[in-house]
Parts: structure tokens; C-alpha cells; sequence
């Protein structure tokens, strides 16, 4: 008999989608689709309450800089790493990339604090290299950087944590001042480690938000990027542990690739199922695709909490959505370079930069979209660079 | 289930058709009828068949709808797509040109009305010159189309991004969204017509009359031996050049659909050319050119799109997506290739310019 390459190919996919959903549904709950209890590999309970603590802190310094701003700040004296004339002094920066907005604003208010250093002549010449998202081209980025023998400062933004651990401690080896950022490294070798809050109260101020506004027994979506990045899965790790206690019904979670397209068309079958009162996002990319997908099926908007991109807040505005703006500082981009000016200076910096991370609530919105009118879409309203130079064409013409 | 490749001796011989190619044994399987339209159909209504037991309002129409507003754009890949592999050829850039032109018309309209027209224009163009670049690249210089119009995917994403610097900016204009997003409304049980679906089933009509027309039949007679279509009087390279633009055309078309359905993200684009090559595979269209029909490979569409929508019904993860349809691919071209139709492009005797290459007594197909 014949069988046909359609039928053969689709009983395929059929038998996978099968066996998955034998192998994966052992009571209706995992049928749904969701858990609530963390995946241990990603919730770490201490530090989950550390964090949680850490956004009621008073951080230290001048609140019109946040990137100056230190919680709990140990600081460690870096008086061996003074250079006899800082203005010629070369800083290093081995990126991981810029392959997303968030990355991009960041980068460029990163550059424009550089610019407004070399004009003081606290650091000299800024060489940066971009591994496009690629462990290997980091670790060689770096390792060319310590060869090379004239880095003053290495800046390192890792592309992921352990892979990058030996190349952070090679450089710190080669004797050079290193500051790491963003995510982190599994040594203490480096002479600042700065990052924001983190992940868990990322996810956590999200999780809040929809269980207070919510009533009891009303329905949540999760919309997650992508498996297996630890500041992403910290931030959904956190969230299932706050709606665990909370009697809100979380309908599932769902991958999105930040595709908006994906985004809304996830959204659009959860609506046809039935009704979906909140929304959380591990990140707010596509979060107005999935506002839109209500839009569309002449439903009211959900409580959402989407992130501080431009396009969610302008939105959020106009038509007066019950939102709020979770927020991973995109000012922390201007930290490390003022850090290595500091270091190149011999003045102490905290061994552990914690960055304030505040979101970004209804009564801060008009404040923050005046102060962000001309900006593109795809911006995040905190990249805390309005008094650099070049503000705004070098965020506007990107 | 008898063996595909092992006809059931009790099994009365099929009747030849006059087109049914003639390779031994093998031929008598492929002499029934041709291009899966029938089988791929009854899959999706398979597939569709499971996802109302998983979610029985699908058939109420809004929802219905819905689905074909968001598997449109893959609809109108695939028909492209399928010009192309008729012919014998891959179009691997048709994802990038789809996301290229999404964040340059975002860029060049940035809210403004009246660059809508404008700006489309500005799209058909680009999207031609980019098809007529992976033709003349691939049938003049002899670059195989794999690499040709990977070469035109890397080109294009990584253009796209130096020019925005990895993140799009402007917006489109509400003008602009209208064909993916809006449709006719007030429609009795429907509700509303999206302007999506209206396109797509559009593009399938004209690509089946594309496909009965003396180009269409140069077209598959290109795929399924250029030696011979050359020799026949065929300019190879302009029916292929012609494919390529058409492909690129659809694309661009797709492109004001994605864009109007979902406004701009970084993403959008990313991995369509594998979905829609999955889709023109899983509706029976043989790689390597020369068998399928334009039917199919929209079903095909349809099926794939359908099959992502089980899966989330499911709550599978998308992650396994790619999985999936990978499966697909290797499922359908491993048949194919067992019942001895499979012809990847590239080989020495398919070539117009080595007529000879052939040795009389190659059984290699």
C-alpha cells in the first residue's frame, strides 16, 4: 500500500506530539501546562530573599545618579591599579553583543559616557570588541586583549556564565584591573562584579503587581523569551513562587522568542479558550503584540507587566492600561566605565556593585515619557543618559 | 502497512499514465497521483480533527479566522517557495528579506500616513531586485541556489542590523497594518473576513493559473530536467531568474502582512525560510524541481501552521518547533528519495552546459 509523504511525515510529528504528551502529562496540572514550584537548578531561596530585601534598601549615593548608586556596597581599595596619567590610559571592553535592543540603548549609552570621560581626561582610548552572542569569539576576544599587553582596564560583559569563567580569570591574571557587568562569572577575581538587583526581583515586582491588582481566581499568562538564561529564569522562577501563594490561576507559560508575531497569535488561542484577566513577561519585547491580540478580539485589556521599552509604556498611556514596568537598569551600561576611571584613578569601588532597580509604576509614567519623547520604540526609558553628550541623536539616529 | 518501496504482489499493477516517469519498479508508485495534494489535505484535517478535541470552540470562526489570518504569510512563502523548488532550486532568503522589509518600511514611514504608498512601492522594488540578484547569481555564475540565497539571508541580516544597530526604530502607519490586521467586519458567524486570508487564497489562485500557463509548464519541465528543457529551446536561466523574483515578490507581500499583523519587533523574519520550505516539503513537493503543485504546498502551509497551533493547544513548548519541523523535512525527503524522486540540485547531469555528463548506464535515480 502507498503511503503517502504528507501522512508519513505528519504521523511523524503526530507520534512526537504524542509520546510528549504522554511522557510530560502525568496529572492535570502538568497537562496545563505549568508547575508552580521553581525548577530547582534555577531558584536559589536565599538568594531570592536577599534580593527580595534588597529593593527596600536605601542605596548609597546621589539618587539623581542611580548609576552611582551602591546597595550594601563592601568596598575595595584599588590604590595599586592607579595610573600616573589616566587621560592616556587604554580601557578595554570585551561585549557580548548588541543583538537586541536592550543591548543596543545600553551600548550606546555606554559610548556616550566614554566620550564624556575622554573629554575630562579621566580615561584615554576605549577599545571594545563584540562576540556576537558567541562563547568562543569571547574567549578569544579576551585572551587577545591580555596578548595584546597595553589594556590599562578590561571591561567584560559575559555571554554566559561559566562558559566565560577561565578567560574572566585569565585576565585578572594577567595582573590588569577587570570589571565584569551584566551577568555574572563563577570567580571573585575581578576587581568590581557590578549588576542590578537581579532577576528574582525582576520577576518578583511583576508577580506582585498582578496579584494585587487581580481579583482572587482570575486568570494569568506568562509570556517567556527563552529557556535556559539565568536572569530569565530567575525572574519566572520568582514569579511562580509568588503566584504559588497567591490565588490567582495561572493558565501556563509560553516560549516567544520575543517574536511578536508569536507573541500575539499565542495570545489570540489563549483568548479563544477562555478568558485571560493578567499578563506576565519575562521581558517586555512584544509585549503591545500581545495588548493588541485583546484589541482584536474586542476584549478588555488584561493587567499586564510588561518592561520599561518605550513601545509598552506609550501604549500603557494611551489607552490607560492597568500596567506597570519591571525594570533591569539600563544605566548599569555607564558603571563600568566610570568604574574603570575610578580604578585608573586609585579610588575605592565596591567589590559587588548592586545598581538600584526600581520599576517603573503609573505615577513615574508621564515623568518618563516626556523625558523620553523623541526616542525610538524599541528604547528603554531608564538608559539614564540625558546628561551626557550627544543626548538625544546619539539614541535618536541609532 | 506494506513497505512503501514494495508494492503488495497481490496488488493489481497500476495503469501508466503518459507522465508517469518510467524507472523500473519504482516507477508504478509514482504513477499514482502526484504532489500528496489529497494526503496532505487529510492530514490537516487531521491534525485540525485533534485540536478540536483539544479545544472544541476552534471551528466557531472567530478563531477559525484567527488561524488563517496568522498562517496567511506562510501561505504566500510557501507558494513562492514552491516556485522556486518546482524549479528545481532552494530560496533560503526569503525569512531575512521578510524581516528586512518590515524594519526598513518601519524606519521610512515612522508614523507617517502618507509614506505608506510610497514606501510599498519602495518594497516591490527592493523585493524584486533582491529575486533577481539570487536568480542571475545562481543561472549566470553557477552558484548553487543553496549558497546563493544563503549568502543573500547573511547579507541582508546582517545589513539590516548594521543599519539599525541591532534595534529597528520608527513604527508603521496605521494604513500600512491594515491588510494583516484588519478584515471585512460584521460578517454573520465569522464575524470578520481578515484582508489576510482574502490575499492568500488570491496568491493560490494566480499561482495555479501561473502553474497551467506555458511559463509554468516551462517552469516544472526547468525542474525535472533543464538538460533536457534546454535542449528543448528553454532559456534555463531566465524561467529560473523569473521564479527567483516571483518568490521575493511573495515575500515582500508576506512582509506587509507579518508587519501589519504584529507591528515591529527585532525577531520578526527569523527561520520563515525554513517554515516555508517545511511547509512546500510536507505538501508532497519533491526537492529538487519538477513535481507538486501549487495546491499542495498551500496545504502544506496550512498543515505546518496548523500542527505549531496543536502543539501549543498541547503546551508543548516552541521550543520543540524546530524539532518538528526538522522531522518533517528529513520524514518527507527520505520518502521521496525511497520512491526514487528525490534530484537535489547540483547534480553533474542535470546540468544544461555538460549535456554529455550523463553516462547512459547511471541508475543513480
Amino acid at each position: 500500500m502507498r503511503v503517502p509523504p504528507a501522512l508519513l511525515a505528519g504521523a511523524a510529528g503526530l507520534a512526537l506530539v504524542l509520546s510528549a504528551c504522554t511522557t510530560d502529562a502525568p496529572d492535570d496540572e502538568a497537562a496545563e501546562g505549568t508547575g508552580l514550584t521553581p525548577d530547582e537548578e534555577w531558584f536559589d531561596q536565599e538568594e531570592f530573599d536577599a534580593q527580595l530585601a534588597q529593593r527596600d534598601i536605601e542605596p548609597e549615593g546621589d539618587p539623581e545618579q542611580p548609576w552611582l548608586q551602591a546597595i550594601e556596597p563592601e568596598w575595595t581599595d584599588t590604590g595599586e591599579f592607579a595610573a600616573d596619567d589616566p587621560g592616556d590610559s587604554t580601557v578595554c571592553f570585551s561585549n557580548a553583543s548588541v543583538s537586541n535592543p536592550w543591548r543596543v540603548t545600553g551600548f550606546i549609552t555606554m559610548e556616550q559616557q566614554v566620550e564624556a570621560l575622554q573629554e575630562e581626561g579621566r580615561i584615554g582610548e576605549f577599545r571594545v570588541s563584540d562576540a556576537a552572542d558567541d562563547d568562543n569569539q569571547q574567549i578569544s576576544d579576551i585572551q587577545a586583549f591580555v596578548d595584546a599587553g597595553d589594556c590599562d582596564a578590561i571591561i567584560i560583559s559575559p555571554s554566559t556564565t561559566a562558559t566565560l569563567t577561565p578567560a574572566v580569570e585569565t585576565a585578572c591574571e594577567s595582573g590588569v584591573p577587570v570589571i565584569v557587568f551584566d551577568r555574572g562569572v563563577n570567580t571573585d577575581c575581578m576587581v568590581t562584579f557590578i549588576h542590578p538587583i537581579g532577576g528574582y526581583a525582576y520577576g518578583a515586582d511583576a508577580a506582585e503587581f498582578l496579584v494585587d491588582e487581580l481579583e482572587p481566581g482570575s486568570t494569568v499568562l506568562a509570556l517567556r523569551i527563552l529557556p535556559g538564561v539565568d536572569v530569565l529564569e530567575h525572574r519566572w522562577a520568582a514569579a511562580q513562587t509568588i503566584f504559588d501563594d497567591s490565588e490567582l490561576e495561572v493558565l501556563g507559560f509560553e516560549f516567544t522568542g520575543g517574536d511578536g508575531a508569536q507573541i500575539k497569535d499565542l495570545v489570540s488561542q489563549h483568548l479563544q479558550r477562555g478568558s485571560v484577566d493578567g499578563i506576565w513577561m519575562d521581558a517586555g519585547d512584544g509585549a503591545v503584540a500581545g495588548l493588541e491580540a485583546f484589541e482584536d478580539a474586542g476584549q478588555p485589556y488584561p493587567v499586564i507587566a510588561g518592561e520599561d521599552e518605550l513601545s509598552f509604556m506609550r501604549k500603557w498611556d494611551e489607552e490607560d492600561i492597568t500596567a506597570i514596568a519591571p525594570v533591569y537598569s539600563n544605566f548599569q551600561w555607564r558603571t563600568p566605565v566610570l568604574a574603570a576611571s575610578m580604578i585608573l584613578a586609585g579610588e575605592e569601588v565596591p567589590s559587588e556593585w548592586v545598581l538600584p532597580q526600581e520599576p517603573i509604576r503609573e505615577d513615574e509614567l508621564p515623568d518618563y515619557l516626556e523625558r523620553n519623547a523623541d526616542m525610538p520604540s524599541l528604547h528603554y526609558a531608564k538608559f539614564g543618559g540625558e546628561d551626557l553628550p550627544g543626548f538625544p541623536e546619539a539614541w535618536t539616529d541609532r | 502497512m506494506t513497505a512503501p518501496a514494495s508494492p503488495s504482489p497481490s496488488a493489481p499493477p497500476p495503469a501508466p499514465k503518459a507522465d508517469a516517469p518510467r524507472r523500473g519498479p519504482l516507477g508504478a508508485l509514482s504513477s499514482l497521483p502526484r504532489g500528496g495534494t489529497a494526503t496532505v489535505a487529510l492530514l490537516l484535517l487531521l491534525i485540525f480533527v485533534v485540536i478540536a478535541t483539544q479545544n472544541p470552540s476552534f471551528f466557531e470562526g472567530p478563531p477559525l479566522m484567527g488561524f488563517g489570518k496568522k498562517a496567511a504569510p506562510l501561505v504566500i512563502l510557501a507558494v513562492g517557495q514552491y516556485l522556486v523548488i518546482v524549479s528545481g532550486e532552494f530560496d533560503l532568503s526569503v525569512g531575512s528579506l521578510v524581516g528586512a522589509q518590515v524594519v526598513v518600511a518601519a524606519r521610512l514611514i515612522d508614523g507617517d500616513e502618507a509614506m505608506t504608498w510610497p514606501v510599498l512601492g519602495l518594497m516591490v522594488v527592493f523585493g524584486l531586485v533582491v529575486g533577481l540578484v539570487n536568480g542571475l547569481v545562481t543561472t549566470l555564475l553557477k552558484v548553487p541556489s543553496i549558497i546563493t540565497t544563503l549568502g543573500t539571508m547573511l547579507i541582508l541580516f546582517g545589513a539590516v542590523r548594521y543599519w539599525t544597530g541591532g534595534a529597528p526604530t520608527g513604527a508603521l502607519s496605521d494604513a500600512f497594518r491594515v491588510p494583516g490586521r484588519n478584515g471585512i467586519e460584521n460578517v454573520p458567524v465569522l464575524h470578520q473576513i481578515p484582508w489576510a486570508l482574502l490575499i492568500a487564497a488570491a496568491v493560490v489562485v494566480a499561482g495555479v493559473l501561473v502553474m497551467r500557463s506555458p511559463y509554468g509548464r516551462t517552469l516544472m519541465a526547468t525542474g525535472d530536467n533543464d538538460t533536457a528543457a534546454a535542449f528543448s529551446g528553454v532559456r534555463v536561466w531566465s524561467v529560473r531568474t523569473l521564479a527567483f523574483m516571483a518568490s521575493s515578490l511573495l515575500a515582500t507581500l508576506a512582509a506587509v502582512l507579518i508587519g501589519g499583523y504584529a507591528g515591529v519587533t527585532a525577531q520578526v523574519g527569523q527561520g520563515l525560510e525554513f517554515t516555508a520550505i517545511t511547509a512546500v516539503v510536507l505538501g508532497g513537493v519533491v526537492l529538487g524541481g519538477g513535481r507538486g503543485t501549487v495546491l499542495a504546498a498551500a496545504l502544506g502551509a496550512l498543515t505546518v501552521e496548523a500542527l505549531f497551533t496543536l502543539f501549543n493547544q498541547l503546551y508543548l513548548p516552541s521550543t520543540i518547533q524546530p524539532a518538528a519541523q526538522g522531522l518533517i523535512i528529513i520524514a518527507a525527503v527520505a520518502y521521496a528519495s525511497r520512491r526514487g524522486e528525490l534530484r537535489l540540485p547540483g547534480r553533474p547531469l542535470r546540468r544544461p552546459d555538460h549535456p554529455t555528463g550523463h553516462s547512459p548506464g547511471s541508475s543513480r535515480r
